[in-house]
C-alpha cells in the first residue's frame, strides 16, 4: 500500500500528488511513469512522473479527475492509501545539453514537464517555454515554468489567457533557431506542434502515454507505428520523435476504449461519485 | 482388481459444455474421493518405476498414490510437495500425457494411471484442509538470493532455496505474484485462488515477495548485488508478444494473446464494469495460432459473449501444438478450426476498427527444422473472413529489458539468456536462470524442472563463495 503524503488541486479538476514510494522516488528520472491501481478491482493507470523528493521518499504526479479512476484518486484526501504503484517505468527523456530547447505543455501535461525542464536547465541549456491550458482556469504549473524559463508564453484555446491557441509558434519558430523541441500534452496538441515544426526538420519530442495496460511490454497495448515500425510506448518510449509518429492511428487507438470509459465514468458519476469504496 | 477393471481409468467430471461456455468457473471438476481411490488402486505399484523418469521434478509417483489408495490425503499432498511446491497447478496444467503418464505401463495394455488428477485431486484435498508450514529448520541463513520473476521457474527456485536456508527476495513486476498462472491462463482452467494459495505457500515458507518491482528498471541486476544479494536468479518468462508484422495489425480490436489474457485473467474485465478494465468483445473472433494460449483465447471469447469464435492455423490438426484435452475441449465448446489458412492482412472500417481478415490457403509441404510440414501458400486462394475482433497467439519471446540492463549477460538470437544445462548457470557470475527466458515459450513443468536445477546451482555456488554452513 502507498500513502497519498499530499494533495493539491492545480486547476479545476486537475491535481497534484505525492504519493510515498521511496525506493521508486529514489530511481525516477523526468519523463519516465509510474502505473498505479487504487484497489482490487482497480484498472492500471499509467501517470507521468512530475518530479521527486528523496528526503521524504515520495513521487508526484499530476492527473486531470476525467475518468473513474481519476475521479476515485481526487476523492482521496492525505493519508488514505492506493494499493499499487509500479515504477519507474518507460525510459527517460533525453535531457542532455542540447543549447537552445522549445518545451511546450499543455494542461496536466506542464507538472510533468516541469520535471524534464529542470533537468535541462540544470544541464545547461536555455529554455523557451510554453505553458498552455484551454482556459485561464485550467493553467497549471504557470509560475513554476516561468521560474526556470528564459523566455516564457502563456497560451490558451479561448483566448482568456496570453495567446490565442498555438498559432503565434509559427512566428517564434521562423525566427529563432532552436536545438531541440519536446511536446507534452493531449495528442491532438503534440500532433499540431509536430506540424509546426516539420518545415525546419527540428526533431520534436513527444511523450505517448497510449493505452498501457502492464507498462513493461507484455501486452502491447501501447503500440504505436514510429517510422515504418511498431514501438511498443512503454518499453521504447514513452518519449518518440514525433516527425516519425503515425498520429492518426495513434487517435484512433487512443479511443478504441472511450464507449466503455465513458460508461465507467457516467456509472460513477451517478452511483458511486463521493462514495468510496471498502 | 481384476486385469480388465485395471484397464479403464476412471473419467474426470467436466462442467456441462451449454453451461461452462457462459462461465469462466472452471470446466474440469477434479475427482472426489472414492473415485482418487479406485484409480490409485490401478496403480501397479512398479519397483522401478518409468512414471517417474518422465517427470521433470521426479516426484514419487507411486508413493504418493499409494497414500491415496490408503486414504491418506493430505500425506499424499506432502509427498508430492517434497519435490513439487505447485501441485494444485500442475495436476491442472501439466501435459502428463506427454511425460509421466506416457511412460505408465498400464498405458500398453489400457489407459495409464491419471497421474495428474490424482495430484490434483491430493492438493485440492489439503487445501480445503488447511495447507500446514512444514518446520522451518533453523538452519543459519547462509546468502541472500534475488529471484527475478514470480512465475513457475521463480517460485519453484525460490522455494527451493528458502528451505535450504537462504533468504529469498522474490521481485514481481505486475501487481501480483504467479506470472503465467496469474495473467496467462485463465480461470476456467485454473483458478486464480489456487495460484493465489500456492503463492502464500510459498510466501509462509518465508520468501520476500515483493510486487511493483521491475527489475531493469527500478534496479539493475548489478545493483542487486551492489545491495548485498550473493545471487540472482532470473525467471522473468517470455512476456513480448510476438505480431505478425501484417497491414491492419494496429487496429483496434486486434489484441495480443498477452493483452486479451491479461485483460481477462488479471485485471478481470470479464467483470467490467463491476471491474475497471475494460475488454470488448466482437460477434466474430479471430484468433490466429493453434497452441494452449490460442485455445484459452479463443474459450475466453466464447465466454465474454462472442457469437463465433474461429481458431485460424496455419498447419494442419496433427500439428496442433495445444494439448490435445485443451483442443477437444475448444471443439467440443464450439470452437470453429480453420486449419490450413494464414491471415495476410486486417482491414478496418473508418472508425479505425477491424471488420474483415484475409487470409491465404495453405498446403502442407516438405518437413522444416522443427520437424513438422512445412506450410506453403496456395497461390490464389485469398479470401476475407468477417471477424471484429482478432486475438494474436503466434507466440512470445522472452522481455529484453533485463537483458538490455545487464552486462555480460549472453543471449541467443531468439533474446533468451544462454545457461549450462546442469546448474542453470549463466555467462554472468552469480547469475542463474530457468523458464522461459531460457527455453522460449514452453510449460509450466519444464520451467519448475530448470528452476529446480537452478536452484541447486545457487546453492552449491554460494557454499562454494562462503564455505558450507
Amino acid at each position: 500500500m502507498y500513502e497519498i503524503v499530499t494533495k493539491q488541486e492545480l486547476a479545476t479538476n486537475i491535481y497534484l500528488i505525492e504519493i510515498a514510494a521511496a525506493d521508486v522516488a529514489k530511481k525516477s528520472k523526468p519523463g519516465q511513469f509510474v502505473i498505479i491501481r487504487l484497489d482490487d478491482k482497480g484498472e492500471r493507470v499509467p501517470l507521468t512522473i512530475a518530479g521527486v523528493d528523496l528526503s521524504r521518499g515520495t513521487v508526484a504526479v499530476a492527473f486531470h479527475a476525467v475518468g473513474r479512476t481519476t475521479k476515485k484518486l481526487a476523492k482521496l484526501n492525505t493519508g488514505e492509501l492506493i494499493m499499487d504503484l509500479s515504477g519507474p517505468l518507460g525510459n527517460p527523456a533525453e535531457v542532455s545539453n542540447f543549447g537552445k530547447v522549445l518545451l511546450v505543455g499543455g494542461g496536466v501535461w506542464c507538472s510533468p514537464l516541469h520535471y524534464v525542464a529542470n533537468a535541462l536547465r540544470k544541464n545547461g541549456n536555455k529554455l523557451y517555454v510554453v505553458c498552455a491550458g484551454r482556459t485561464k482556469n485550467d493553467m497549471v504549473y504557470e509560475d513554476k515554468l516561468k521560474a526556470i524559463s528564459n523566455e516564457f508564453y502563456v497560451a490558451t484555446d479561448d483566448g482568456s489567457k496570453g495567446n490565442e491557441g498555438l498559432g503565434f509558434l509559427e512566428d517564434i519558430l521562423k525566427n529563432q533557431k532552436f536545438d531541440h523541441v519536446i511536446v507534452m500534452g493531449p495528442v491532438s496538441m503534440m500532433k499540431k506542434v509536430v506540424e509546426m515544426t516539420r518545415p525546419y526538420g527540428l526533431k520534436t519530442m513527444v511523450t505517448l502515454a497510449s493505452l498501457m495496460v502492464d507498462g513493461t511490454g507484455m501486452c502491447g497495448a501501447c503500440r504505436v507505428t514510429v517510422g515504418d515500425e511498431t514501438k511498443f510506448a512503454c518499453m521504447d518510449g514513452p518519449e518518440f520523435n514525433g516527425l516519425d509518429v503515425d498520429f492518426d492511428e495513434l487517435v484512433k487507438r487512443q479511443r478504441v476504449y472511450l464507449p466503455e470509459e465513458r460508461m465507467a465514468s457516467m456509472i460513477y458519476d451517478k452511483f458511486a461519485g463521493g462514495v468510496k469504496r471498502g | 482388481m481384476d486385469k480388465e477393471k485395471r484397464k479403464h481409468g476412471i473419467p474426470m467430471a467436466k462442467q456441462d459444455v451449454l453451461d461452462r461456455i457462459h462461465n469462466f468457473y472452471e470446466v474440469a471438476l477434479g475427482y472426489n474421493e472414492e473415485e482418487a481411490v479406485i484409480e490409485a488402486e490401478r496403480c501397479l505399484q512398479c519397483p522401478n518405476p518409468l512414471c517417474v523418469k518422465g517427470c521433470p521434478v521426479d516426484i514419487s509417483i507411486p508413493e504418493f498414490i499409494k497414500e491415496i489408495k490408503e486414504k491418506n490425503f493430505v500425506a499424499a499432498s506432502q509427498k508430492i510437495k517434497e519435490k513439487n511446491s505447485l501441485p494444485a497447478v500442475c495436476g491442472r496444467v501439466c501435459p502428463q500425457e506427454n511425460q509421466c503418464q506416457k511412460f505408465c505401463v498400464l498405458g500398453k495394455m489400457g489407459d495409464p494411471i491419471s497421474i495428474g488428477r490424482l495430484e490434483r485431486f491430493a492438493s485440492d484435498y489439503e487445501r480445503k484442509e488447511g495447507v500446514s508450514i512444514p518446520e522451518k529448520e533453523t538452519a543459519p541463513v547462509t546468502g541472500k538470493v534475488a529471484i527475478i520473476g514470480s512465475g513457475p521457474a521463480g517460485l519453484t527456485t525460490a522455494a527451493d532455496l528458502v528451505k535450504l536456508g537462504h533468504e529469498v527476495v522474490m521481485f514481481e513486476s505486475l501487481h501480483s505474484a504467479g506470472g503465467v498462472l496469474m495473467y496467462g491462463i485463465p480461470e476456467f482452467r485454473l483458478p486464480k485462488e489456487i495460484v493465489q494459495t500456492e503463492v502464500d505457500y510459498i510466501k509462509k515458507l518465508g520468501v520476500d515477495v515483493k510486487t511493483n518491482y521491475t527489475i531493469g528498471r527500478i534496479y539493475t541486476i548489478d545493483e542487486l548485488f551492489a545491495d548485498g544479494f550473493d545471487a540472482v536468479f532470473v525467471g522473468s518468462g517470455a512476456g513480448l508478444p510476438n505480431f505478425m508484422g501484417i497491414d491492419g495489425e494496429n487496429l483496434g480490436g486486434v489484441y495480443s494473446a498477452n493483452e486479451f489474457l491479461i485483460r481477462v485473467n488479471l485485471m478481470k474485465g470479464y467483470l467490467f464494469p463491476e471491474y475497471d478494465t475494460p475488454i470488448r468483445i466482437g460477434k466474430n473472433v479471430a484468433v490466429i495460432g493453434g497452441g494452449n494460449v490460442a485455445m484459452d483465447s479463443a474459450r475466453c471469447s466464447l465466454r465474454l459473449g462472442a457469437e463465433k469464435v474461429y481458431i485460424v492455423y496455419r498447419r494442419s490438426r496433427e500439428e496442433l501444438p495445444a494439448r490435445e484435452e485443451e483442443a477437444e475441449n475448444a471443439e467440443e465448446e464450439g470452437i470453429i478450426f480453420k486449419l490450413l489458412t494464414n491471415p495476410t492482412k486486417f482491414i478496418g472500417d473508418e472508425t479505425g476498427w477491424v471488420k474483415g481478415m484475409e487470409c491465404i490457403k495453405m498446403e502442407l509441404g516438405e518437413p522444416d527444422a522443427s520437424g513438422r510440414r512445412r506450410p506453403i501458400p496456395i497461390k490464389d486462394s485469398e479470401f476475407i473472413m468477417d471477424v471484429d475482433t482478432a486475438i494474436i497467439a503466434i507466440g512470445q519471446t522472452p522481455n529484453p529489458l533485463i537483458q538490455r540492463t545487464t552486462e555480460g549477460l549472453e543471449t541467443t538470437r531468439w533474446g533468451t539468456i544462454v545457461t549450462q544445462e546442469e546448474s542453470g548457470a549463466t555467462t554472468k557470475e552469480g547469475v542463474y536462470a530457468a523458464g522461459d527466458v531460457v527455453s522460449g515459450a514452453a510449460t509450466v513443468i519444464s520451467a519448475m524442472g530448470q528452476g529446480k536445477t537452478a536452484a541447486k546451482g545457487i546453492h552449491e555456488y554460494i557454499e562454494k563463495k562462503k564455505g558450507p554452513k
